[in-house]
């Protein structure tokens, strides 16, 4: 408003906003969300918001280490709890910000799909006036008339690309007027931006069924013994809310060996390390002829839906509880957990079976025990050279209200440490082969021999193909989109003044490109060479400017 | 951390420990040749101020010889004069900087050595452990820049690729070393390979993007205040000419790690039984590869070019910096693979 007198102070009443109706809000809300800056926002809040969930413990990770974090910081653990430090990829605000962003990826993609398809069915649009205001531009004397001068540019704009136009394409060309010509190439290149973009989408659906649908079982197996989908015997079981347990594939699987070797040949950081991890077993599908099947790791074995892989290994010491009279209440192997690398193992065996009470051990298992345990129990190698087990005995109740408890713990509360006739509580420590007797008419303990346990994992993971593809369609998108150059070109030809009755025509060119194109001018000098050389022999007259 | 030598004479199956150390040598060997490339590199930098003035002497001069040998043509001579003139004069010949391209071309020879010696030690390709991605990786960056010079003049950015190579070099030998040994299960498979081959590639790339927005920074600050003082920094291509360099090179790095990602998350689900399990190195790769999208976004829109979009790429190579060296060192992950 040109003439708005000059006002003292504004009232209330002076500012007359637009009133936003809700659909108006809507669209406010989605223009802003929509925009590439909030795109470009939300990218870095996604970049902060991952990061404390590698720099704290996560549960879907190590729920143990959770546990013992939040023990140590008992002032601000709980609150770090409750904002979901803990479970930072599955918190309210890190799912807000990807929901968000996948909205914002939508709503770029739908309105640049539909420009962009009309622009693949429609005409370059008309020369600006002035072709000497493009970013690169350059005119040319011909001694020939308008008419073959146009033709000879229309010629060199559908004319193979030259070597600088290996990434320029074909240009699609049209004469709005007899005397100039717009052409535009390079629409692989929004095609490959909308690819990638769609492709990000595919992946997150791809994603979301994986959570929605897949489902996994962990099991320890000692060798010589095995599991079975369908009677129940596995450890862990987690499934996606869609999964319906009755679909699970049903086998038998035993293990009849695992092999494994640690490297014993180099010294420093790598000794001890693990060379070789493979598991010999048998699988029976139902037909009830078992076949034999290697799993390891990096190598899993497909069956039907599912995939079985080699996770995890450690020792299960194979122990004999007898009573006084000698009769065997115990005989298993044990599966104990390795704690460090050198595979300082523990565990648990409950004897419930133990008479006049239920027996309980609470041990370590070291493969390579220091003899002297100079440093307290440690072992010195993940091998077997020295196996040795330490254990603490338990009597009393193993089950105090037959709570669900963890098979790797023992839970003392209702039950009375062993001690020796002094008084001592009583740590026994046991090699392959030895006994030891209990006292107080409590039987004997045998540590007969040890053997290995794998760790398998099934899981079945639908929609990780589809993600795969869209990641790779993405991938394949996005270089055609960074590569291929989007570029339009205008050419007016007009008689030449000076020329006098002889023919003449001036041609000018000018280009434009989408984003940064440095081979622009170049491209223009090419096109003007070409344009020259179809009109004459002689060599070009070309004025850059 | 370790001393070069002493875990080596336990001997292995597998493991040729004499070729290991000869490994060990040329990567001592480059480390010094490409120290002196460095002073090289720098010696050509501090002869540039004057440089334009020297040029500009000599076509004088030319053009008075040139004069004085035509003198006799009488009026063509006056024609020589205006048409004769800097195309006749070849440039300055920067010694120092050709002495700094041949010491860098020796030290990448000597490193390729150490490479493909470490590898047949080990008798699989070197990628590993931390170590063996230094000396990969400080090879593709020397590499990338002498396929550069091939093409382009970019002499004067010698130092400031030599530089961060010479650094990760050292780094290998003194901080992250590890004796040369067979690999954990986990590890041996192809995808080993594919993955870390395309990772350290793409760091490379990454390392030179980030000399360059240095450069562009530093160029950036003495157009705003027109600097005097440092001129030989004027041997460097000004900030425009940085920011697009830097742009050049992460449009080549982003779709390689693009490529880490997917070959990665394909390995993961053989490995480890998922393909994305939100591991401290996945989520760390993720967070680059949002920031580097965030800098090709910025670029994109009108407004966030130049400096926020090379803030934005800083940010992304801080992050490449701490995923090499944090995350490999002091997080627990199944990524724990540095050897150290």
């Amino acid at each position: 408003m040109a003439t708005a007198p000059a006002r003292a102070k504004p009232r209330a009443g002076d500012v007359r906003q637009p009133r936003l109706g809700p659909l108006g809000w809507g669209r406010w809300v989605w223009r802003n969300l929509t925009s590439m800056r909030t795109a470009l926002f939300l990218l870095l809040l996604l970049a902060v918001a991952a990061v404390p969930g590698s720099v704290f413990p996560q549960r879907n990770i190590d729920a143990g280490k959770v546990t013992r974090y939040l023990a140590a910081h008992r002032g601000s653990g709980p609150w770090m709890d409750r904002l979901g430090f803990f479970d930072v990829y599955a918190s309210p605000w890190f799912s807000a910000i990807y929901l968000l962003l996948f909205i914002s990826l939508i709503g770029c993609i739908l309105p640049r799909t539909r420009v962009h398809l009309r622009a693949l069915t429609s005409r370059p649009p008309k020369p600006p006036r002035r072709l000497d205001r493009l970013p690169a531009h350059t005119h040319i004397v011909t001694a020939v008339s308008a008419e073959q001068a146009l033709g000879a540019a229309r010629q060199a704009l559908r004319g193979r690309p030259g070597r600088l136009g290996k990434s320029r394409g074909r240009f699609r060309v049209h004469g709005h007027d007899p005397a100039t010509l717009s052409a535009e190439s390079g629409y692989l290149r929004e095609t490959g931006n909308l690819a990638f973009h769609i492709g990000l989408c595919l992946v997150i659906v791809g994603v979301a069924i994986g959570h929605l649908w897949s489902w996994r079982a962990d099991v320890i197996v000692p060798e010589g013994s095995g599991f079975s989908t369908a009677l129940g015997s596995l450890d862990t079981f987690s499934a996606g809310p869609l999964v319906n347990p009755a679909d699970l594939p049903s086998f038998n699987l035993n293990v009849t060996k695992m092999n494994v070797t640690f490297e014993d040949k180099v010294g420093g950081s790598q000794f001890g390390k693990p060379r070789k991890f493979l598991a010999d077993t048998t699988v029976d599908t139902g037909t009830g002829r078992p076949h034999p099947a290697q799993i390891a790791v990096n190598s899993p074995l497909r069956i039907g839906d599912a995939e079985v892989f080699l996770l995890g290994n450690g020792y299960a010491p194979v122990l004999t509880v007898r009573d006084a009279k000698g009769a065997v209440v115990y005989q298993d192997a044990t599966p104990f957990l390795p704690q460090d690398g050198n595979y300082l193992s523990t565990g648990v065996v409950k004897v419930t079976t133990a008479a006049p009470q239920e027996l309980g051990l609470d041990g370590l298992f070291l493969p390579t025990a220091d003899q002297n345990f100079t440093r307290g129990p440690t072992s010195l190698f993940p091998g077997l050279r020295n196996p040795v087990l330490v254990a603490s005995v338990w009597t009393g109740n193993l089950f105090p209200g037959n709570a669900p408890q963890s098979v790797y713990t023992l839970d003392t509360s209702q039950m009375k440490r062993l001690t020796k006739p002094g008084g001592a509580p009583l740590l026994i420590r046991l090699a392959p082969g030895q006994t030891v007797q209990l006292p107080d008419g409590r039987g004997s303990i045998s540590f007969d021999r040890t053997v290995r346990w794998a760790g398998l994992s099934v899981r079945h993971t639908p929609g990780k193909t589809l993600t795969l593809l869209a990641a790779l369609a993405a991938a394949a998108g996005l270089i055609t989109s960074l590569l291929v150059k989007r570029r339009r070109v205008f050419i007016r030809v007009t008689p030449d003044p000076s020329a006098g009755d002889k023919p003449g025509a001036v041609v000018t060119i000018g280009a434009l490109a989408k984003g940064t194109d440095p081979t622009l001018t170049a491209v223009v000098h090419e096109l003007a060479d070409h344009i020259a050389r179809l009109t004459s022999q002689a060599p070009p007259d070309r004025r850059p400017r | 951390m370790n001393s070069l030598t002493s875990d080596l004479s336990l001997g292995g199956h597998a493991t040729n420990i004499g070729l290991a150390t000869t490994s060990n040598n040329f990567l001592y060997a480059s480390a010094v040749v490409l120290l002196l490339a460095m002073l090289a590199f720098a010696a050509d930098l501090a002869g540039h101020p004057g440089r334009a003035e020297r040029a500009a002497a000599r076509r004088e001069d030319a053009t008075e010889q040139a004069a004085a040998a035509g003198g006799d043509g009488g009026g063509t001579a006056l024609l020589e004069r205006t048409a004769a003139p800097a195309a006749e004069v070849p440039p300055e010949k920067r010694q120092w900087a050709g002495i700094g391209m041949s010491l860098s071309w020796l030290g990448a020879l000597l490193l390729g050595a150490c490479v493909v010696l470490r590898a047949v030690s080990v008798g699989r390709p070197p990628l590993g452990n931390m170590y063996e991605f230094s000396i990969v990786g400080s090879f593709f960056v020397i590499t990338a820049y002498l396929i550069w010079s091939l093409r382009r003049d970019v002499r004067s950015l010698g130092i400031f690729v030599v530089g961060p190579t010479l650094l990760t070099e050292m780094l290998a030998a003194l901080v992250f070393y590890t004796a040369a040994s067979q690999l954990m299960p986990s590890l041996k498979n192809y995808w080993l390979t594919i993955h870390v081959t395309v990772a350290i590639l793409s760091v490379a790339f990454f390392t030179i993007a980030f000399s360059t927005t240095i450069l562009y920074f530093v160029q950036k600050w003495r157009e705003d205040i027109g600097d005097t003082k440092y001129k030989f920094m004027d041997a460097v291509p000004d900030s425009a000419t940085m920011d697009r360099t830097t742009y050049g090179l992460l449009i080549i790095a982003f779709p390689l790690w693009t490529f880490t990602l997917i070959a990665g998350a394909i390995w993961a689900q053989i490995a480890w039984g998922h393909y994305w399990s939100w591991d401290p190195k996945e989520v760390w790769t993720l967070v680059i590869w949002v920031v580097y999208a965030a800098y090709l976004h910025a670029r994109a829109t009108a407004g966030w070019s130049g400096k926020k979009a090379a803030y934005i790429s800083i940010a992304g190579f801080v992050c490449v910096l701490f995923n090499f060296t944090v995350v490999n060192m002091f997080i627990v992950g199944m990524h724990s693979y540095s050897g150290m």
